[in-house]
């Protein structure tokens, strides 16, 4: 039924149930927000009311009303630009800022912080309260994310999307009144917790409690050093968000650029992700024949999320066994950088320092991972930085990214297929794998190559592929919450599912951890999906098995696919850890 | 990077006091009987320190583990309620009583006259583990105020002079 109500004297009408925010913004009003957050893609709504910046003036009522929580009813009449309601969303940010580093400058959030903005939106021009500030102990222990306690402004995003969305449950609001924060159990370190790492907490942190492990000065460091051959890999959502950092569109396309950039920067060779990604591909669809051949235990689950991996370690330690053993691409390609590359080129393995520049956070803690290099001095990869890491060296450099013009990766680790490419995307290691695994057990060319059925923001998506007449059950997850809803089904044993792709990111890696602030903006995360896409069609080849440097790495080098130097140097194993 | 990475499973130290299994028995066996599990976190807190006498870390885990919940949620509701305590408490826990009435009619002189006399402040316990001092705000016996309570037993209209004689009552015991 629908609500009619008026807001600042212009008539509105909307469905019952929704808010005064939601109402107002049917008009072109933004009520300004903070600790509101509500991506219905997600399933992630956090609406606790507690931060009272989105603040109304409701005819008839004596308190000023939250707009972000209070329901719109008939006949309401709203202001939400009267004195007294600008008044008090100016004193609700300046109460927070009584208790919040006063340190913009040197903060990482700078320049994108939404307390910041809400400031200078605001017109907070002093600080009008000073009081006692809370102290809390940086938590820099883990490889990949720091938190900072004293900047928290406990809207709780973070809590709401590690509880609800992704269901690992780190964090929680700890104490009460003044002393409260969002902590870890116990106040443990978060390498001692369950945490995946996989960022999404950072990704809607609205300041600068939560970032990223920030790894630019030892990248630099390398570039600058004659002894180290620096080599930068790519990973493909990078490339249709990096733009973002620099104003481009969201879904500009800009490999060539960010190739320039690279090179421009002192790397010694600049390659892709992607041509490991075909090389996962090639690997992953020998292992589920292998498994269909033997009768192994199906379904395969993808293994190229590295916040997915620690998750089910965690979570489904009973699980173990049905992962795909693939190292994730990044991981391949640092391990074929240092031997066969190293090998082709005549340079010492040990001179090499592999960078990854990946969407992604939990990468920063999957390098660390002990297991994932051949010995303790020789890591797969060395260093990673996010895709806004990269933005900032640019930057940092003062090169003028819009005016670069493209250039191509290197070669041969440069060449890559549109099947690498959708691995960007949720939905797209499955496709890929399918462009390949199809034409291997069918024996036949893959009629129709793109598979819609596995596409866009969908938390679960299932299909049936007819293989030669055998029914091949196939479903995509992405956001740790649906994948535990699969997880739960296979432990019942109420999974028909052959193979199973899944992404600890809700929207996959174009929605990284790592990626540019979104700041709740959804278009932004489909806007980089379709230009997956569209790249994967820009392409020649776009099944991985075409991919002709690999084909060439595994005759000259690998040897077989899935064969005993494959599953030396590509494949891993996963260990059992406590849930906490 | 070759050392043991944080996070990963290790075995579980085996439990070497036969009392402490008989306390983990008692809350396994109270909540087992509960139709609710998860809903009832609150109650089972309170039954897990009556048990143990506080609740920490390990009994927290514990509680998370069987309810199926995180471990930072049983920790964030034990940090909110003042009721909850993380640190063992002597085997007498003495409270004064700082709500409204009591404090009008004098109970910061009780408080510091308790702390006088055990020789800790208010939120620590004694060293030989007899007493432990709290404060709690009102337990609505305001007739009687000031009010102290140990281990339950309500003392009302309370004079500083008769403190170490109430607080003699338990060292004997």
């Amino acid at each position: 039924m629908a609500v009619e109500l008026t807001i600042n004297d212009i008539p509105v009408s909307v469905p019952e149930g929704t808010t005064i925010l939601d109402a107002a913004r049917t008009i072109n009003i933004d009520i300004p927000t903070l600790c509101y957050l509500n991506l219905h893609e997600m399933k992630l709504n956090n609406h606790i009311a507690s931060c009272r910046v989105c603040v109304v003036e409701v005819e008839g009522r004596r308190t000023l009303a939250p707009s972000c929580s209070t329901p719109v009813t008939p006949g309401m009449v709203v202001k939400t630009d009267t004195p007294r309601a600008i008044k008090a969303r100016r004193t609700m940010v300046e109460l927070l800022l009584s208790d919040h580093p006063k340190s913009c400058l040197t903060c990482s959030k700078n320049l994108d912080c939404d307390l910041q903005a809400l400031a200078s939106d605001l017109g907070v021009r002093n600080i009008t309260y000073e009081g006692e500030e809370s102290r809390f102990a940086i938590d820099k222990s883990s490889k990949a994310i720091v938190r900072d306690p004293n900047k928290c402004i406990r809207c709780r995003r973070c809590e709401t999307m590690c509880n609800e969305v992704q269901t690992v449950g780190v964090y929680s609001a700890v104490g009460r009144g003044f002393e409260t924060v969002v902590k870890t159990a116990f106040d443990l370190p978060q390498h001692k917790t369950s945490c995946t790492f996989c960022g999404q907490c950072l990704a809607v942190c609205p300041t600068g409690a939560l970032t990223e492990l920030d790894q630019v000065d030892k990248v630099w460091k390398a570039l600058n050093d004659p002894e180290r051959f620096v080599i930068a890999e790519t990973a493909p959502a990078v490339r249709v968000a990096l733009g973002e950092g620099f104003g481009l569109e969201p879904g500009a396309i800009v490999t060539g650029k960010m190739v320039a950039a690279l090179k421009r920067l002192g790397f010694d060779r600049v390659f892709d992700t992607e041509f490991a990604a075909d090389l996962t591909i090639v690997e992953e669809a020998t292992e589920l024949m292998d498994r269909l051949k033997k009768g192994g235990r199906l379904p395969i689950l993808t293994s190229c999320c590295p916040a997915w991996v620690k998750f089910f370690e965690h979570q489904f330690p009973d699980l173990l066994d049905i992962p795909s053993t693939c190292k994730s691409p990044h991981e391949m390609f640092g391990v074929i950088a240092k031997k066969y590359y190293a090998d082709l080129m005549g340079i010492d393995p040990q001179r090499i320092t592999v960078v990854s520049v990946m969407p992604c956070v939990a990468k920063k803690y999957e390098a660390a991972r002990p297991e994932l290099g051949r010995d303790p001095k020789t890591p797969d990869v060395d260093i990673v930085i996010t895709t806004r890491e990269l933005a900032r060296m640019i930057r940092e450099a003062g090169i003028h990214f819009g005016a670069l013009p493209d250039e191509d990766f290197d070669q041969p680790l440069g060449e890559s297929t549109g099947a690498a490419v959708i691995f960007g995307t949720t939905g797209g290691v499955i496709e890929a794998a399918l462009r390949t695994a199809y034409e291997w057990i069918t024996g036949r060319p893959l009629a129709r190559i793109e598979f819609e059925e596995f596409r866009g923001m969908e938390g679960i998506k299932e299909a049936v592929i007819d293989m030669a007449g055998r029914d091949f059950r196939v479903a995509v997850t992405h956001g740790l919450g649906n994948a535990r809803k699969i997880l739960e089904k296979i432990q019942a044993g109420d999974s028909e599912y052959d193979a199973i792709e899944i992404m600890a990111c809700p929207g996959g890696c174009i929605g990284g951890g790592g990626q540019p602030y979104h700041h709740g903006n959804m278009e932004i995360l489909k806007a980089r999906a379709a230009a997956i896409y569209r790249e994967d069609r820009n392409k020649t080849l776009r099944k991985s098995h075409e991919n002709p440097a690999v084909r060439t790495l595994y005759e000259k080098y690998l040897g077989e696919p899935y064969g005993e130097k494959a599953h030396m140097l590509l494949h891993t194993h996963y260990i059992e850890r406590r849930k906490i | 990077m070759s050392q043991s990475e944080p996070g990963q499973m290790t075995q579980q130290a085996e439990i070497p006091d036969g009392g402490v299994n008989r306390q983990f028995a008692l809350l396994d066996e109270f909540v087992a009987s509960l139709p609710y599990k998860k809903e009832n976190l609150i109650a089972i807190l309170h039954r897990a320190q009556e048990i143990f006498g506080s609740l920490p870390e390990e009994v927290q885990m514990h509680i998370a583990y069987l309810l199926d919940i995180p471990a930072a949620k049983v920790y964030g509701v034990v940090s909110f309620y003042s009721f909850f305590t993380m640190k063992a408490r002597g085997r007498h826990v003495v409270n004064v009583c700082t709500g409204t009435a009591c404090f009008v009619r004098g109970a910061a002189k009780i408080q510091l006259e308790v702390e006088k006399q055990l020789g800790i402040k208010t939120g620590e316990t004694t060293e030989d583990g007899l007493f432990t001092l709290e404060s709690l705000r009102c337990v609505g016996a305001c007739g009687l105020a000031p009010v102290l309570v140990i281990d339950g037993k309500v003392y009302g209209k309370v004079e500083v002079g008769q403190v170490k004689e109430i607080l003699g009552e338990y060292r004997e015991k």
